[in-house]
């Protein structure tokens, strides 16, 4: 089947929205693990970076994948690639 | 009960919820009456077979139950398990023997520096999500190579990646399968090689009966009390310290306690002199090391004397005893007498160092090693969480999900079992510390809680404590303990009861099952479809296929107990190699096949190669015990193994130079050879795309 122009639209939109989540997984681990020793300020008793690689990061991962998940599965709708029902 | 072709998928999953809740309700129930019965004088070996058979019957219960000869339910569970269940599934299929056992101990032991295992082993899954899930899902067949046969056009990349996926599981299974040894011997007292074949019952009734059917619902039972007994302990050991059930949100405070106490041990007095102590029996050590047949010959004096000594002074039948068997010990020729005074000096001289500052990151005695540890930490984190998106038998779980959509939803349930416990053990391993540092350390000798002497008994390397400055009071630096008795000793360290220990174990042992199912069945599908499906016997009956698989599985299982049996050294750089591979050979040809029409056959297969060579390579030159299986028993001194370094990463990260190579290999190949065909461009854009008409596709629909 040829691909339309919604078609390779719904692509493009995938692969910003790809990049951008990307973005900031990279951020909070690769960056924050970088200025470790410079971010130790107190955080609720956890000196800052320490929380963020035992936690903060956690978290954010796990909120990357739900926003993504939900932000697809929209994108499918509005765009007509979803899969119907079986 | 684990459905069937008539029911609806939303009859489908009430079903399972139902039969998940009262099971978890049978499962709490279960431990309260084995309890009732502790404090009813029931002895600790029969809390241990009672947790060890109740569990092992269950999951042979479900394997039973869910058995199959269909190819679609044997080899992707019929793809109809919900997003929720295939991420519990995925979280105990994930969650192995070094994560339930193992990680709280390396954070005890290492401190910040263990939190690249947290980073990396849940991060890894936001590639996943992101990269491959969602793809693989649509591309609907039933293992890794089978995407790379179909994508790369040929048996080629298909082979390779089946090469890659048994190196990197059997490698895995063969830790998994040393791990339900090594807990069912401490939760029965049987012998190792005992418990390794009674584990190994448990996985292959339920593997074998029914393939991923089988190992799906097997995983849900198995998560469920693995994540009960990770949770329970630290929750108790909380609420006893800080009066707060929820030990994540306020174990910072018991940081700064422990941080505290750090500052008083590094500085007391009695803390320095023993480690005097361990660093002049170094430096003897090392004195020994210069003249081994001078040393050899002063040692066995020495010794002879003593005996002697205690004979004519008519001593105690015991002491004497005591020398004449130090007497004997002592090594008998040259190499034994040379590899005896190089582990005295290597071990003294590591007791002789401070303890480590638990919150402080990069620790180093100056701004480079500091700057060399950071980089380190580093490339762990980008080799663990690459290698975590390609390990096939993860992968291999979202071939299982009904669509797309719920494909997309099951990795963001499996990063959230997964984080359960995730989240969870770097809070252990500060409560365990706490208990050590303030209740333990300072106790007189003979005052000593009795796990510390049942422990000992076990395994000295994993806990040993003697008096070393005879003052009669346990000094830090005067205990040895080993990472991986930290969880399972911690409710003996909190002091509750011998219930929580069994508990614990059983948690240990669904962990390395669940993680030993999925690895198994990942080697037998690889070689049962890829390799006697695809290859050799193209026209062979389903039937026959599953059969041949059923067949491998037990041939690999067994395979996988002898090596086991054998305690190969260093299984934990296995384990974590295992990561480097699947990194440098899975995650670039997969994620370009996605993402990059132009790929083509012959720049995955070089570029596959490519990776998994030079991982291989960095690894043999830098890691003590590859080196020397290698190079003919030759020893990596510390002169070759600097030349050989590059960039001073450690052999355990080789895979950050793997992958790059890899994904270069892949580019430039591929740009200088002849672009795939019109039907591939068809295949990446039907794996882009959900649906390209908003109907089901055959692809989703072909069982």
């Amino acid at each position: 089947m040829q691909l339309t122009a919604k078609h390779q639209e719904y692509w493009s939109k995938n692969l910003r929205i790809t990049g951008i989540l990307l973005g900031i997984w990279f951020v909070v681990t690769f960056v924050m693990v970088y200025f470790a020793k410079a971010l130790t300020f107190k955080f609720f008793g956890w000196p800052f970076s320490f929380w963020v690689a035992a936690q903060g990061a956690l978290v954010v991962y796990c909120l990357i994948i739900w926003y993504y998940a939900r932000y697809m599965n929209n994108l499918d709708n509005e765009y007509g690639v979803a899969e119907g029902d079986e | 009960m684990f459905g069937n072709e008539k029911q609806t998928q939303s009859e489908f999953k009430k079903g399972l919820n139902k039969v998940y809740t009262w099971y978890t309700g049978g499962f709490i129930l279960f431990v309260i009456l084995v309890a009732v019965m502790e404090q009813m004088g029931l002895s600790r070996n029969w809390i241990g077979y009672l947790f060890l058979a109740a569990t092992v019957l269950l999951y042979a219960g479900i394997g039973v139950m869910s058995r199959t000869n269909d190819a679609a339910e044997y080899y992707v569970a019929g793809r109809r398990v919900p997003a929720m269940y295939n991420g519990m599934a995925t979280g105990a299929d994930w969650m192995s023997a070094a994560s339930f056992i193992g990680m709280a101990g390396t954070l005890y032991l290492a401190g910040f520096g263990g939190l690249a295992f947290i980073l990396g082993w849940t991060g890894g899954y936001v590639l996943v999500a992101l990269f491959l899930a969602p793809y693989l899902r649509k591309f609907g067949q039933f293992t890794i190579p089978d995407f790379l046969g179909a994508r790369f056009e040929g048996n080629l990349p298909r082979l390779i990646g089946v090469f890659g996926a048994i190196l990197c599981s059997f490698t895995y299974v063969v830790a998994q399968v040393y791990g339900v040894g090594l807990i069912t011997t401490r939760l029965t007292g049987l012998a190792f090689e005992v418990g390794i074949f009674a584990g190994l019952a448990g996985i292959l009734v339920c593997s074998f009966l029914g393939g991923m059917r089988a190992v799906t619902w097997t995983q849900v039972a198995q998560y469920v009390i693995l994540i009960i007994a990770y949770l329970l302990p630290v929750i108790w050991l909380s609420v006893k310290h800080t009066g707060v059930p929820i030990p994540q949100a306020v174990y910072g405070f018991t940081l700064e306690k422990v941080t505290a106490k750090e500052e008083v041990l590094i500085k007391d007095p009695k803390e320095i002199e023993v480690r005097g102590i361990f660093k002049a029996r170094s430096e003897a050590a090392v004195e020994k090391l210069k003249d081994v047949p001078a040393a050899m010959a002063a040692d066995k004096a020495a010794a002879q004397k003593k005996v002697d000594d205690l004979k004519a002074a008519n001593g105690p039948v015991a002491d004497i005893k005591a020398a004449e068997a130090a007497l004997a010990a002592l090594p008998k020729d040259e190499a034994a007498a040379k590899a005896a005074y190089t582990a005295a000096r290597v071990s003294n001289a590591a007791r002789s160092n401070p303890p480590i500052r638990h919150a402080t990151p990069f620790p180093g005695k100056d701004e480079a090693a500091s700057d060399i540890s950071r980089k380190n930490f580093l490339a762990l984190v980008f080799c663990l969480m690459i290698g975590t998106a390609a390990l096939p038998h993860i992968l291999m779980r979202y071939y299982t999900t009904p669509s797309v959509k719920e494909a997309r939803e099951s990795v963001s349930w499996s990063l959230f079992f997964i984080f359960l416990l995730y989240f969870t053990a770097p809070a252990l391993a500060v409560l365990a510390k706490f208990e050590v540092y303030t209740i333990l350390v300072g106790t007189p000798f003979d005052q000593l809680p009795g796990w510390i002497a049942r422990w000992s008994v076990v395994d000295a390397s994993l806990l040993s404590v003697a008096d070393v400055n005879k003052d009669g009071i346990l000094q830090l630096a005067e205990l040895s303990i080993g990472g991986d008795i930290i969880v399972l000793a911690t409710p003996e360290i909190g002091g509750l009861p011998y219930v929580v220990s069994g508990m614990v174990a059983a948690g240990g042992l669904a962990a390395a099952l669940s993680t030993a199912d999925g690895l198994l069945l990942t080697i037998a599908n690889a070689l049962s479809h890829d390799l006697y499906y695809k290859v050799l016997d193209p026209n062979a009956s389903t039937a026959r296929r599953v059969m041949v698989s059923k067949m491998l599985l037990l041939i690999v299982a067994l395979a996988a107990a002898y090596v086991a049996a054998q305690k190969p050294a260093d299984i934990l750089f296995l384990v974590s190699a295992a990561f480097s591979f699947a990194a440098a050979t899975f995650f670039p040809p997969l994620v370009l096949g996605i993402f990059w029409k132009r790929a083509n056959k012959w720049g995955a297969s070089l570029g596959m190669i490519a990776g998994l060579s030079v991982t291989f390579y960095y690894m043999v030159t830098t890691q003590p015990w590859l080196f020397k299986l290698t190079h003919g028993g030759a020893a990596l001194t510390p002169e070759i193994l600097k030349a050989n370094t590059w960039w001073d990463i450690a052999p355990i990260s080789a895979g950050l130079f793997g992958v790059p190579v890899g994904f270069a290999v892949i580019i430039i190949v591929s740009l200088l050879t002849k672009a795939p065909g019109k039907d591939i461009q068809e295949l990446v854009e039907h794996v882009r795309f959900p649906s390209l008409d908003g109907k089901v596709s055959a692809g989703s629909a072909a069982h």
